[in-house]
């Protein structure tokens, strides 16, 4: 393993849990503790608990802060409240995507924005140029805090059970609520540690499909966060969880991860994300070729597929192909835990991109079919 | 610690072998399937292939991984376990019995003289 690698605060307890180490975005982090399958079905019915500290932290404050973040991203900040957080993508001018995020506010006039761990120095680049020529930037702080915030994602349906046991009380910034759990869907707000008291922004956000939160503190805070966790969540079957069922858990549900989905030549709306991108907001970076996109019709689109045949999973690279014809390419695929089938997402032109669409995958050599089908491709039962 | 047991050969590639007469029956170690974690997915050579010592004739899928499987001698395939590839997960619960691979009717027995010994697998996975 490089010595060049970064370690979150919880390195060590990856190693005394037997965590398996693999170099992740520039990072050493575990891929599994016991095995991917079974992780993945400890956040499918129970519970996992994933150290997300490599991931990155931005704060943008100031009075020129919302219209600053509505220029540099796509979705529409104007819509978020305080307390409440919106998925969204950071774009080039001609439409291809330098990540996408996570975009909190946290306080009237103050943000947070979680960052891909291997796009943390390309964000802050293309963040910091675009500050420096924003018309307001004297009215904008912004800072990288990546190096001294950690974040722990609590991700299934148990993790209602003894959330409000580790942050006992109400919040303190944020949304207002009396006990955590009252938190909805990308609500955050300000809780204090049992104990120790330590201040957290508690999310009911995640990258599993499940129900869930996520907790962004100071990096001298995580460890004690995670044994809190870890000790409250052990009669609910809590349980570590790897980088490997994080991957499949999100591919299951369709999650793009950047690298995969998304990159520089990639924009939303190939990618399927449309929806994260408000054309009626004003203008941003990337409007004007994302909206050509949406008018004419992108020349890719990523779909989801399922293959059909009994092979081999799909892997991230293997082509795809219509009759003799190579028609895209597979960018995230696995052997999905919840459905005992080969999944993934593809790139593929625009006219096999309709659910139902038989394609093949080659897979070392040989064709094996698969059906375009609706995303998420695992939805669980309600 | 893995199981590495007494009355068998290792290939350094993490397979081991099994002779009775002129029969090799030919599979992968504990540590293997340990390394490789879930198996999902088992690709076995055709019955009657020829192969030639350290040969990749299958092919193991983890959730995360592909990983060939080389013969540690040279013959001629003669009966492959389907049970692996109706049920790969018997590789990780029994890699030394029910999770066997292929048997092959050995064309070299000298090949076996090149395999490793219990011991000296033991001390190429440390321990």
């Amino acid at each position: 393993m490089s010595a060049e690698l970064k370690r979150t605060p919880l390195f060590a307890t990856h190693q005394s849990l037997n965590g398996r180490l693999i170099e992740f975005g520039g990072w050493e982090m575990p891929v599994q503790y016991t095995s991917i399958m079974g992780e993945h079905q400890t956040v499918r019915s129970a519970a996992g608990l994933f150290d997300i500290c490599h991931m990155g932290e931005v704060f943008i404050s100031g009075a020129g802060a919302r219209d600053f973040l509505n220029w540099l991203l796509t979705n529409d900040v104007n819509k978020l409240v305080v307390g409440q957080g919106q998925y969204t993508q950071m774009c080039q001018e001609d439409g291809g995507t330098v990540d996408d995020l996570y975009l909190y506010r946290l306080t009237d006039k103050e943000y947070l924005l979680i960052i891909n761990a291997s796009r943390i120095e390309a964000d802050v680049a293309w963040m910091e140029t675009q500050l420096a020529a924003f018309p307001q930037r004297h009215l904008i702080t912004f800072e990288n805090r990546s190096d001294k915030y950690g974040a722990i994602a609590l991700q299934g349906p148990k993790a209602v059970e003894f959330i409000n046991e580790v942050f006992p009380g109400g919040s303190h910034a944020g949304t207002h609520v009396h006990r955590l759990t009252d938190l909805h869907k990308n609500q955050i707000a300000t809780f204090n540690l049992k104990g120790t008291g330590s201040l957290c922004w508690v999310a009911r956000t995640g990258y599993t499909g499940e129900d869930g939160f996520e907790i962004v503190t100071t990096a001298s805070n995580i460890l004690e966060v995670w044994d809190a966790l870890m000790e409250a969540g052990k009669a609910h079957g809590l349980k570590p969880a790897g980088l490997g069922a994080r991957d499949t858990l999100r591919t299951e549900v369709c999650y793009p991860l950047y690298g995969h989905e998304l990159d520089e030549k990639t924009s939303p709306i190939e990618a399927g994300l449309g929806f994260f991108v408000s054309f009626e907001k004003g203008p941003f970076i990337g409007h004007d070729s994302l909206l050509a996109q949406k008018t004419n019709g992108p020349q890719k689109r990523c779909v989801a597929f399922k293959m059909t045949d009994k092979c081999a999973p799909p892997r991230p690279g293997y082509t795809v192909w219509n009759g003799e014809t190579q028609v895209g390419q597979v960018v995230s695929g696995t052997l999905s835990p919840s459905l005992s089938a080969g999944i993934g997402l593809a790139y593929v032109k625009p006219e096999l991109a309709k659910k139902d669409t038989v394609i093949h995958i080659d897979i070392r050599g040989k064709k094996y079919a698969a059906q375009v089908v609706a995303k998420p491709i695992y939805r669980k039962a309600v | 610690m893995s199981n590495v047991p007494a009355d068998l050969k290792y290939a350094s590639s993490h397979e081991w072998v099994r002779v009775s007469g002129d029969t090799a029956t030919v599979g992968i170690t504990d540590h293997a399937q340990a390394e490789l974690t879930d198996i999902v997915f088992v690709e076995l050579p055709a019955v009657g292939r020829k192969l030639a010592a350290s040969e990749a004739c299958a092919v193991v899928e983890s959730v995360k991984t592909a990983s060939d499987i080389y013969s540690p001698v040279s013959g001629e395939i003669t009966e492959v376990n389907q049970a692996i590839v109706d049920n790969p997960a018997l590789v990780n619960q029994s890699s030394f019995e029910d999770g066997w691979f292929f048997k092959l009717k050995l064309a070299n027995p000298g090949d076996l003289e090149k395999l490793l010994t219990p011991d000296a697998y033991k001390a190429q996975i440390g321990g």
